[in-house]
């Protein structure tokens, strides 16, 4: 196969369009605009739906309808217009039905800026819209991890009937990679039993998220916490890297893990023994994964473009039974490799001091830098 | 249910097959009965049944979707025309409308609805007009009247800190999208015949692919107005169809020609 240079939103669209994504649904905002612009040319041109719509929470909307035919659909936002979304999440996941969201992250709260950031990991993986769901989330940390994890992305939404987001920022979006296209799927045509697409030759379908009943509620709601269980215990992803002999680790998702990677081959260089675990699936968590390296590690080291949010669920995983440090730059901030290599080569000195929670200790630190 | 013991030789009314055989939840005199069976009518009558999708809305019509015999959703507060809008993009040879309250569609949807008549979306409104919230209890609606009661102007509607009422179907009509956009009541037998004569229109509108339609019923609400449905109906003709002029706002000059 061929590998030509494409831009990440540009290589999620046509990673999307060769899955079989039969409608798209969008409304422009940086830094994610070039994938509702690429899908503004390819959609028609194919014969596939396309609407810019009046705002995030109409796309996301519309993503609801179509979802309801039984068709791939999907949408793609930033930050800011991804909060505008979560209302139609919400109702997504409470109806039980197969899409997919891009969410190419920039500096936040608020307008914020149009700078790479992860401060919508909360968000996306912990809710953010209401009552009890779940998403899968997918962390890509390059343009070819992006398409795969694209077509990943369709299969897992049909696969549980669930949301599928793939959390990505605007550097990944941004920036220009080789990647090579996945083959073009046929689209579909045999829709699942539940779709609400014409009662020709059958009875009606109902499709919505109200129950009254409060009992009868419970019972949605068991599924849904049953079948992500049934998602934890089979779709967990993650990618190590020199973490055979290691005694440290560095964990971090995304762009993160890795402008990461580079710190730890710099360590590695120096002698210290580090190895870097980069969540792909940042929803379902890899749990295990860190529960097990809790056992076996000196000390870990959490680097994230925000305030410190996986670091919450890396802390639950590891019950504190190791040391874990924090290392974050917000607002639209991408730390250099040197300031994690600095972190890691503090870390790796031992004689951590482990009182009270690693962010804390982490604003400490940036106080000492005047930040 | 009551089951009557008729003569098929004598039975003149009858359920619609659109309709399934269940009670209603709403109040007794409501006019959504009365728009729920004249829609029925209209895709029995067009053989449209199996063909159709509705969006149910968010308000007293939630239920929608109990009573009519055909595939349906439910959509979020005010965004059913967006349900609307993806539903026949991937799906432009169905029948789909949504039915809508006025607080759904002219205070939180109003930026759906404006958008998908703007699109020319082919896809039929029907919007229910009763001056009121009625599923939460009689709140102020958008189109609460100037001086009107309810529970949340419980002084009456003073326009100058409440703002004054929408009138949906005129501001629809100014949209270059819209093709089929009328007003009709649902108070006496004379107009409820014009309301369905209106939604066969819209709907043939719609096969033929001219475009956007919609229908604003006037309507009741007894319960929350503290009237008995007669009183009410008459409330209807007095003040209603003062501030809300029955009438063809917006015919795209196509639809003249059909007949049916």
């Amino acid at each position: 196969m061929v590998r030509e240079m494409m831009k990440g939103n540009e290589a999620v669209a046509e990673a999307a369009i060769r899955a079989g994504v039969a409608a798209y649904f969008g409304y422009p905002i940086t830094p994610q605009t070039e994938l509702l612009e690429y899908m503004a040319k390819r959609m028609p041109e194919l014969g596939r739906a396309f609407v810019q719509a009046e705002s995030e929470l109409g796309a996301i909307n519309m993503v609801y309808g179509a979802a309801c035919t039984g068709q791939r659909v999907m949408s793609s936002s930033s930050s800011p217009g991804v909060s505008l979304m979560m209302e139609g999440i919400s109702y997504i996941s409470g109806t039980e039905l197969p899409a997919v969201l891009v969410d190419v992250m920039r500096g936040g709260p608020g307008l914020g800026n149009i700078a790479p950031a992860q401060g919508d990991y909360n968000q996306i993986v912990h809710g953010g819209g209401h009552g009890e769901y779940h998403a899968i989330v997918l962390a890509p940390a390059s343009v070819q991890e992006s398409v795969d994890l694209t077509v990943t992305a369709f299969d897992l939404a049909e696969k549980y009937r669930s949301v599928v987001v793939i959390l990505t920022d605007g550097s990944i979006g941004q920036m220009m990679e080789p990647c090579e296209m996945p083959p073009f799927k046929p689209m579909k045509t045999v829709f699942p039993e539940w779709a609400t697409n014409g009662a020709e030759g059958r009875g009606k379908r109902v499709l919505t998220s109200i129950n009254l009943d409060p009992a009868a509620q419970e019972v949605t709601n068991f599924r849904l916490m049953r079948r992500w269980q049934e998602i934890e215990a089979s779709e967990v992803k993650y990618k190590t890297y020199y973490m055979e002999d290691a005694k440290f680790a560095v964990t971090g998702f995304g762009s993160c893990g890795r402008l990461a990677l580079s710190a730890v081959r710099a360590a590695r260089a120096e002698g210290i023994k580090v190895g870097l675990i980069r969540p792909i699936t940042v929803s379902p968590f890899p749990v295990k994964l860190f529960e097990e390296l809790s056992h076996k590690l000196d000390a870990l080291l959490v680097v994230e473009m925000n305030n410190g949010q996986m670091l919450e669920d890396v802390l639950l995983a590891t019950r504190h039974q190791i040391p874990v440090e924090f290392y974050g730059r917000m607002g639209g901030v991408v730390p250099f490799p040197d300031e994690v290599l600095d972190e890691i080569r503090r870390v790796s000195k031992g004689s951590l001091d482990t009182i009270g929670h690693p962010r804390d200790r982490w604003l400490k630190r940036m106080a000492q830098k005047d930040l | 249910m009551v089951d009557y013991d008729v003569e098929t030789e004598t039975l003149v009314y009858e359920r619609p097959d659109s309709l399934t055989d269940v009670s209603t939840h709403y109040c007794p005199g409501c006019t959504h009965g009365t728009a729920h069976r004249l829609i029925a009518e209209v895709l029995d009558e067009m053989q449209l049944k199996a063909n159709t999708i509705g969006v149910a809305s968010v308000g007293c019509s939630v239920f929608a979707y109990n009573y009519f015999d055909f595939d349906f959703v439910q959509s979020p507060h005010g965004r059913a025309p967006a349900l609307a809008t993806g539903i026949k993009r991937v799906l432009p040879n169905r029948t789909v409308f949504t039915y809508q309250g006025d607080g759904d569609m002219a205070s939180i949807g109003m930026g759906e609805i404006v958008h998908a008549a703007a699109r020319g979306e082919n896809i039929t409104v029907f919007f229910i007009n009763n001056t009121n919230y009625g599923m939460t209890g009689g709140q102020m609606a958008p189109t609460t009247l100037p001086g009107q009661k309810t529970t949340s102007s419980p002084n009456g509607r003073d326009v100058e800190s409440q703002g004054y009422p929408i009138r949906v179907a005129e501001l629809i009509s100014q949209l270059d999208g819209a093709s089929y956009v009328v007003r009709r009541s649902l108070n006496d037998p004379k107009n409820i015949r014009q309301a369905k004569k209106a939604i066969r229109t819209a709907f043939e509108v719609q096969q033929r692919g001219l475009g956007f339609s919609m229908i604003e019923f006037l309507s009741i609400c007894p319960t929350n107005w503290g009237m008995t449905p007669v009183s009410a109906l008459k409330w209807l003709e007095e003040k209603m169809i003062t501030y809300y002029p029955l009438g063809d706002y917006k015919v795209h000059p196509a639809i003249a020609e059909i007949k049916f």
